[in-house]
């Protein structure tokens, strides 16, 4: 028998079709049914936001949103940032500025910030601290990831 | 490994560089595989049953219904993991840890496990699962299990470290001191004592990756298993000795690790998801859940400290005395031993003593976190020293720079230091503009020392040139934070090419040598000390060639900026030859060209840091925030500045929110009443300033560039800054941490 929902849904700029049991995460059917491994499963309860995607324009926790809600929806991910081998901003100033250190919240980060410089070209530094409360780091106490989203912000209004 | 000490005092010209670490790409475009990024085909799902009891007697596991559970392919309990351990009661614990065998000792401690096809079917076969407990009296606290009539957790437990030894069990598992002179008769001329006590609780690492792993055992008896770890030559150890294997048998490979400060370090579930494995015939992997994370992998140790510090008139620090209490899970531990020896290294004491206390509770078995147990008894001892400058009149900083220690100083744990960096931090300090800020209403400026040992430890590399001039270098300590980058400039800069001729990688265990784990601030320490000798066995080599290939001899031949040079007058005239034209004739000039290092990286200079912090504390609310914070500390040399810095930034993080907000919070049924990122709030990037550093550069000198560990030092001196800021914010001298709202209320109502 056949339990499974289809699904179809746009990632990245392609269409994408799945099947999904009802009570499945869209983080679990990114991972593991569209080998999408960048966003990640820090704690599966929607404090980490190491998980975080876009859908439909709105900074979400992929494993709190269920998989059959990406029908017809609009998802990005990290890895529908980089154009080729031309990495955006963001991902380019993680870099210069050693945002990062094990990484494993980078690609939620990465995201979130995304989000939140679409909003909100030029944050200050606090609208910046309060744009990322819902990401946890643990490794670099925030300060170059802080500093990064400044410095693309800046590229990315052409300052 | 024996080297020029003049090199600690040369220019470098790759080394101080900041380039672009060479795994970074990977991670921000989602590339980077950790953990629970990689599947085998035909894995199945690992899942642990865990107890719900704080301690109980085990008297039945009926597994029946879920083995008989379509889609179950093992399940698997304590009588799958015989003792194999051979009286080697460290790892019969972890073994008992990873699988209770008598008695479920902690809520969180595993029971059974399962393999099956997906989650949901290994989900519900663990409801499956019966186990009947007897439960039994449990105690949580590190004072209430210390005391005399506590609930005995380990019957076999007798104190060591007594004379006589005791006639009867305790929670003590061992009383261990440190010190020198006669402290009873240096307090009896002191003209100002302070004497206090002071509590610390519990607190996790917080890395963000789950624990997580993929096991694969063949018929055959070889096994492959894929895990995030900091150690995996130690966790292929733990695993063979466990499982009975040959260590040779199982090729342990590190994924990109999520965070470990510690946590990562033994293993937890990797010999279940083996064992299931084993028993189902096919690749299991086994991902912990976050509330499986903090009920069952290691936190640090929860502490209680006594400190008595006594001072002349004229700001000498005359006697200092410290007992310190530390819980260590519900197996014997050595954590109040390194808050012994910790407590009072950063000082010049003519009467010193410590004396530490390991405690049984039914938690976790406690792990290492960053810096293991030193942060606690700086928090008690910097929060004293901080009310004797009082007392004496002076302030605090000149109070600590009067008793500081210096080369030469008997440390109260025993050594004689070399050079050290107590005294120029301190110094940075007090000329820092940060102490110069003006502070406002209910603000408060605090400040603190701290001191790590550092380690060295078991190393290999390989440093491999290939064809085209490019270098791959292996190396066995796993990269949880840039040092792939810091060991490809070492690379480069012994060999005198660029670094983007370097790849470092991490070789699995089937690769290289033994390493130790990647703990004690020893990444970058001691694999660019491996590094280093592994360059110049190559370099050696590259000469040998380069000699050959002019047909002179090889003491004519030098090394210099990625050449080849004749020398002298003979030779001169014969153009240099790169160390890309040498690997390019390697074919023709005896083969393959190498250089391999294996080295105990003795040596490892001792740190030392002083931080500054300035909060505000909301006197409606008991809420505190961090204004400002500055942290200086010695590097001996930074090798990747950058990463210096994020390694001081991170540290003072995971510090301040310890100081402030992290602690495991047991209900009276011993059970955790916050096992999850929302309610163990870990400090995010609105609860924090900028945070400045400085890093200072007294060069080790059992290091050939003058390297010091720099990981851990940056967790010491936070909590008791913190703690003095506050307590100068509010008047009130603040003795528990975290001072969450309510007990910073309470400390004002008091």
């Amino acid at each position: 028998m056949m339990t499974g929902i289809a699904v179809s849904t746009n990632i990245n700029s392609d269409n994408a079709e799945f099947l999904c049991h009802a009570d499945e995460t869209l983080l679990d059917v990114l991972r593991d049914r569209l080998g999408l491994m960048g966003a990640k499963e820090g704690c599966g309860t929607g404090d980490c936001g190491a998980c975080s995607i876009i859908l439909d324009d709105r900074l979400v926790c992929s494993c709190l949103v269920l998989g059959a809600e990406a029908e017809g929806r609009r998802i990005e991910t990290v890895e529908g940032m980089a154009q080729g081998d031309q990495l955006h901003p963001l991902q380019q100033k993680f870099l210069e500025h050693a945002a990062l250190q094990c990484g494993i919240c980078t690609p939620g980060f990465l995201i979130a910030a995304k989000d939140l410089l679409a909003k909100n070209p030029d944050p200050t530094e606090e609208e910046i601290r309060f744009g990322l409360a819902g990401n946890l780091c643990r490794c670099t106490g925030y300060d170059k990831i802080v500093r990064a989203v400044q410095d693309a912000a800046g590229v990315m209004r052409g300052a | 490994m024996n080297f020029d000490p003049s090199h600690s005092k040369r220019s470098f010209s790759s080394v101080g560089t900041r380039p672009i670490r060479p795994d970074g790409v990977d991670k921000v475009t989602g590339r980077a595989r950790y953990g629970a990024d990689f599947n085998m085909p035909g894995q199945l799902v690992g899942r642990i049953l865990r107890s719900p009891h704080a301690h109980a007697i085990i008297r039945k596991i009926d597994t029946l219904k879920a083995a008989q559970l379509p889609g179950v392919k093992a399940v698997l309990t304590a009588a799958d993991l015989p003792d194999l351990t051979d009286g080697d009661a460290a790892m019969y614990d972890i073994l008992d840890n990873c699988m209770a065998r008598k008695k479920a000792l902690y809520d969180g401690h595993a029971v059974a496990a399962v393999a099956a096809i997906d989650a949901r079917t290994a989900k519900q076969a663990l409801k499956l699962i019966e186990v009947e407990y007897e439960l039994l009296p449990h105690v949580t606290d590190v004072d209430q299990a210390f005391a005399p009539d506590a609930p005995l957790i380990n019957d076999t437990i007798f104190t060591t470290g007594v004379d006589p030894k005791p006639d009867r069990p305790s929670n003590v598992s061992m009383r261990s001191q440190f010190g020198h002179g006669d402290v009873d008769a240096g307090m009896a001329r002191a003209d100002f004592v302070v004497e206090r006590t002071f509590k610390t609780e519990q607190t996790h690492q917080g890395y963000i990756e789950p624990h997580a792993c993929v096991a694969s055992v063949s018929s055959d008896g070889t096994a492959d298993l894929w895990v995030c770890t900091q150690g995996h030559f130690v966790y292929r150890q733990h695993c063979a000795q466990l499982l009975g294997m040959d260590a040779s048998k199982l090729r342990v490979t590190s994924s990109e690790i999520g965070g470990g400060f510690g946590g990562k370090t033994h293993v937890w579930a990797e010999p279940v998801a083996l064992a299931l494995s084993r028993k189902a015939g096919r690749p299991v992997k086994l991902v912990m859940t976050r509330d499986e994370v903090f009920r069952a992998s290691g936190p640090t140790s929860a502490t209680s400290i006594d400190v008595k510090i006594g001072a002349l008139k004229d700001g000498t620090i005359i006697a200092a005395d410290a007992t310190l209490r530390y819980s260590c899970g519900p197996y014997a531990g050595a954590w109040a031993e390194v808050g012994a020896m910790t407590a009072f290294a950063c000082y010049k004491l003519e009467n010193v003593r410590t004396v530490g206390y390991e405690v049984l509770v039914n938690r976790p078995k406690t792990a290492a976190y960053r810096a293991p147990s030193a942060p606690m008894a700086a928090f008690a001892v910097e929060s004293a020293i901080d009310e004797l400058a009082k007392k004496v009149g002076m302030n605090p900083i000149d109070f600590r720079i009067r008793n500081a220690a210096q080369e030469g100083t008997k440390a109260s744990y025993g050594p004689v230091y070399g050079p050290i960096g107590i005294g120029p931090t301190l110094e940075a300090v007090k000329n820092h503009p940060h102490m110069k800020a003006p502070l406002g209403r209910n603000q408060g400026r605090g400040m603190a020392c701290g001191f790590w040992f550092n380690f060295g430890g078991q190393t290999c590399t390989d440093l491999n040139i290939g064809m085209d001039g490019t270098v791959s270098l292996a190396v066995g300590t796993v990269d949880v934070g840039g040092s792939r980058a810091s060991l490809s400039l070492v690379a480069a800069e012994e060999l005198g090419i660029d670094y983007s001729q370097v790849r470092t990688v991490i070789a699995d265990t089937s690769s290289l040598g033994y390493n130790d784990m990647t703990d004690g601030s020893r990444g970058t320490f001691s694999s660019s000390m491996a590094t280093i000798s592994a360059a110049r066995n190559a370099i050696k080599i590259l000469r040998e060639r380069a000699a050959q290939m002019w047909d002179i001899l090889v003491e004519d031949v030098t090394w210099e900026k990625g050449h080849a040079v004749a020398k002298g007058e003979t030779h001169g005239n014969l153009p240099k030859l790169s160390l890309k034209e040498i690997a390019a004739a390697s074919g023709t000039t005896g083969g393959p060209i190498a250089g391999h290092s294996e080295i105990v990286a003795d040596g490892a200079g001792v740190s030392f840091a002083t931080h500054i912090c300035d909060i505000e504390v909301d006197p409606e609310t008991g809420a505190t925030k961090v204004l400002r914070y500055t942290v200086v500390q010695d590097a001996g040399k930074a090798v990747h500045p950058t990463y210096v810095e994020g390694q001081y930034q991170g540290g003072a993080a995971q510090g301040i929110g310890w100081a402030l907000n992290e602690e495991y919070i047991y209900g009276k049924d011993g059970r955790l009443q916050n096992a999850g990122f929302l309610d163990y709030r870990i400090p995010v990037c609105s609860d924090l300033p900028m945070i400045d550093t400085q890093i200072l550069e007294i060069p080790n000198p059992n290091h050939p560039y003058g390297v010091r560990g720099v990981g851990e030092t940056s967790i010491v001196p936070p909590l008791a800054a913190v703690a003095n800021a506050v307590s100068n914010a509010v008047g009130v001298r603040m003795l528990h941490i975290p001072m969450s709202p309510p007990r910073i209320l309470a400390a004002l109502e008091a």
